[in-house]
């Protein structure tokens, strides 16, 4: 039973993670409806930043910050030179600059920083505590706490002040909105900094677990995927729930099923999707897509 | 007879020009650049498969890689557990794979193009761990070593008699790959023009105006896929056969990317573009790293900064370039300028009486 809640500890602080990620491709595809294929690319290429920053002597808690800054700007940027020239092109188009966009991010991280994985510091020692019989580390902890602070931003912007109700109206009906004089150009960019930002705090989260490498964000970008999927896709709150609940069911798949191990957990991953866009495509909290003809 | 040569459609004489150069093209290039060669038909004919699937029926598949996969460790597992003659398990890998994909193509029917992009895109990443699982018949991550074929006594003979030297295996190879490539798009050439390729590009252009007009759509986007995945398992078993080994890292997420790009850059919905976008994406990487550094007159910095950022930064680039300027690909822009030439030719003769001149394909 011990075994078991640790097992279930470790994989909400991992899921903790994964709905970091998850959140950044709502909030994309909240904007303009598509799946951002570049997204676990954006948050390795900002990893990298947050690493250059704090090898040079920069201390963690004020690299952190930044790096969100920076990410922000990279991904209005992005947003501003990749994007927009083909806002209106057909969703075929969008998806393979995005799958573009990731190989290029991919190719330069790996130029400018090389493939040798390097060990990424972590704001939180490896010591663990004990909690009610279980034993959680102060890093898993931190994660927990600090994925939770960004979902709980995110969720304020949106909701709570005068830019998210633009971003939201922007989103939902871009013509009315820009008769009332939303730009709704520069609100899809705002869009996209906002979840490049997001996107780097699962980078920065993950980094000291898996190494940082250019190929780091591969397989979190599935689970991510896969969270996405599971809670409805252009749900937020269904991105933090389907985040939890990939990472507990991974690490409970790895450590119990025999045949998964740990070498098959990505294909649980795999399976979360197909599954879910069988039986639910829509995910847990989505609405049923209706389409005008 | 004489006629009807005299009166073929240039287009004609252009793919009679393609078909000779490629099978002349061995006998006066090293053995080692045939091998190259056969690599980059096998993967126009999986780029042919892709851009039936994505160009003409609409439906985007990122993991194409996968099928790949699944033609070529058929083959392997046929020609190394059941020791078959390696060149009779090529159809046989891309029928099973064909039928594999058209089961695929089943439950995709109910993905939104963009669910099934995910959906293949996963699929792709997960491929090669999925292969190291069996590992008493796929040879885990090891992989399989096969033995390349000789090439037989008639194609010696042959040969030997045009060019007065002997055939090595891998220009048998290359003709192996040649003859597949050509039956493949011959195949996709009539596939495109009749029945079954108006339907899908109109399934493309509008589902439900399709659907209206009586077009089984659901048999039709399974059918792509089915013809797709045929297309990939043949592509696999060849790459099988021209590498000789096959291991799970052979077929890695790149690959899936590599093929798009691939069939991105050639044209989508176009015949030749499979072809001009495999020779670009095979040959991309390979002279970025070779032909770059050579070139004197590349400033020494660009040249390596070329050569160290490999070809993923160029892939990427391209492909973000040729979606936002150049949606057709090389085919488009080749047609385009074919088109403004003719337009600038024909049309100074008639600019005094300022009437257009007449289409010559309408009369």
């Amino acid at each position: 039973m011990q075994a078991f809640l640790q097992q279930v500890v470790s994989g909400i602080a991992i899921g903790g993670i994964f709905a970091s990620l998850a959140l950044a491709l709502v909030l994309i595809y909240n904007a303009m409806g598509l799946v951002n294929f570049a997204q676990g690319e954006m948050a390795m290429l900002a990893t990298f930043v947050a690493y250059a920053l704090i090898s040079r002597g920069m201390s963690y808690w004020i690299a952190f910050p930044v790096t969100l800054v920076l990410a922000f700007g990279g991904g209005v940027v992005i947003q501003r030179v990749v994007i927009r020239p083909v806002e209106r092109a057909p969703i075929l188009t969008l998806v393979i600059i995005t799958l573009g966009l990731a190989t290029l991010l991919n190719g330069l991280a790996g130029f400018m920083f090389g493939y040798v994985p390097r060990s990424f510091p972590s704001a939180f020692s490896a010591q663990t505590i004990d909690l009610l019989g279980v034993f959680i580390s102060y890093r898993d902890l931190g994660v927990i706490v600090v994925s939770g602070l960004v979902l709980l931003a995110v969720y304020l912007l949106l909701q709570h002040t005068t830019v998210g109700l633009t971003l939201r109206a922007a989103a939902h009906h871009p013509e009315a909105s820009r008769l009332l004089g939303v730009q709704v150009s520069w609100m899809l960019g705002l869009g996209w900094g906002l979840a490049a930002a997001v996107g780097a705090v699962s980078g920065i989260m993950v980094a000291p677990i898996l190494l940082l490498e250019p190929n780091m964000m591969q397989s979190i970008i599935i689970y991510a995927f896969a969270a996405a999927v599971l809670g409805g896709i252009e749900s937020p709150l269904g991105a933090v729930v389907g985040g939890l609940t990939v990472g507990v069911t991974v690490n409970l798949a790895g450590a119990y099923i025999p045949f998964v191990g740990g070498d098959l957990q990505l294909a649980v991953g795999l399976a979360i999707i197909i599954v879910v866009l069988i039986i639910r495509p829509n995910g847990l909290f989505g609405r049923a897509a209706t389409r005008r003809v | 007879m004489l006629q009807r040569i005299r009166g073929a459609p240039p287009r004609y004489w252009l793919v009679g020009v393609v078909v000779l150069f490629f099978v002349g093209f061995p006998t006066v290039i090293s053995s080692f650049l045939a091998s190259e060669w056969a690599q980059a038909l096998i993967l126009a004919i999986a780029i042919m498969g892709l851009n039936i699937l994505v160009g003409y029926s609409g439906q985007l598949s990122l993991g194409h890689g996968a099928f790949m996969a699944l033609g070529a460790y058929t083959s392997a597992i046929l020609a190394h557990h059941f020791k078959m003659d390696i060149v009779a398990t090529i159809p046989i890998a891309g029928l099973l794979t064909g039928l594999v994909g058209f089961v695929f193509g089943i439950p995709a029917l109910r993905l939104s193009a963009l669910y099934l992009a995910l959906a293949t895109f996963a699929l792709a990443v997960v491929t090669p761990s999925l292969i190291k699982r069996p590992a008493g018949l796929t040879g885990g991550v090891q992989g399989i070593i096969l033995t390349q074929p000789d090439p037989p006594g008639f194609a010696q003979s042959a040969y030997g008699f045009l060019t007065g030297t002997a055939m090595t295996s891998d220009q048998w190879i290359y003709y192996i790959c040649l003859f597949c490539a050509l039956i493949l798009f011959w195949f996709a050439w009539n596939l495109v023009r009749h029945r079954p390729g108006r339907a899908m590009r109109a399934i493309r252009d509008g589902e439900v105006a399709a659907a209206a007009s009586g077009v089984n759509i659901a048999g039709y986007k399974t059918l792509a896929f089915g013809i797709s995945a045929f297309y990939a398992g043949i592509a696999g078993a060849l790459f099988a056969l021209a590498t000789g080994f096959v291991s799970p890292d052979t077929f890695p997420v790149s690959l899936s990317i590599q093929l798009l790009v691939g069939a991105v850059v050639g044209g989508l919905a176009s015949i030749p573009g499979p072809l001009l976008g495999a020779i670009f994406a095979y040959f991309l990487p390979i002279e970025s790293s070779q032909w770059v550094p050579s070139q004197s007159w590349i400033p020494d910095q660009i040249a390596s900064t070329v050569k160290n950022a490999g070809p993923a930064v160029t892939y990427g680039a391209v492909l973000i370039l040729i979606m936002i300027f150049a949606p057709n690909g090389i085919v488009g822009l080749v047609y385009r300028g074919y088109v403004a030439l003719n337009r600038r030719l024909r049309g100074a003769a008639d600019r005094e009486t300022g009437q257009m001149p007449p289409n010559p394909q309408t009369v």
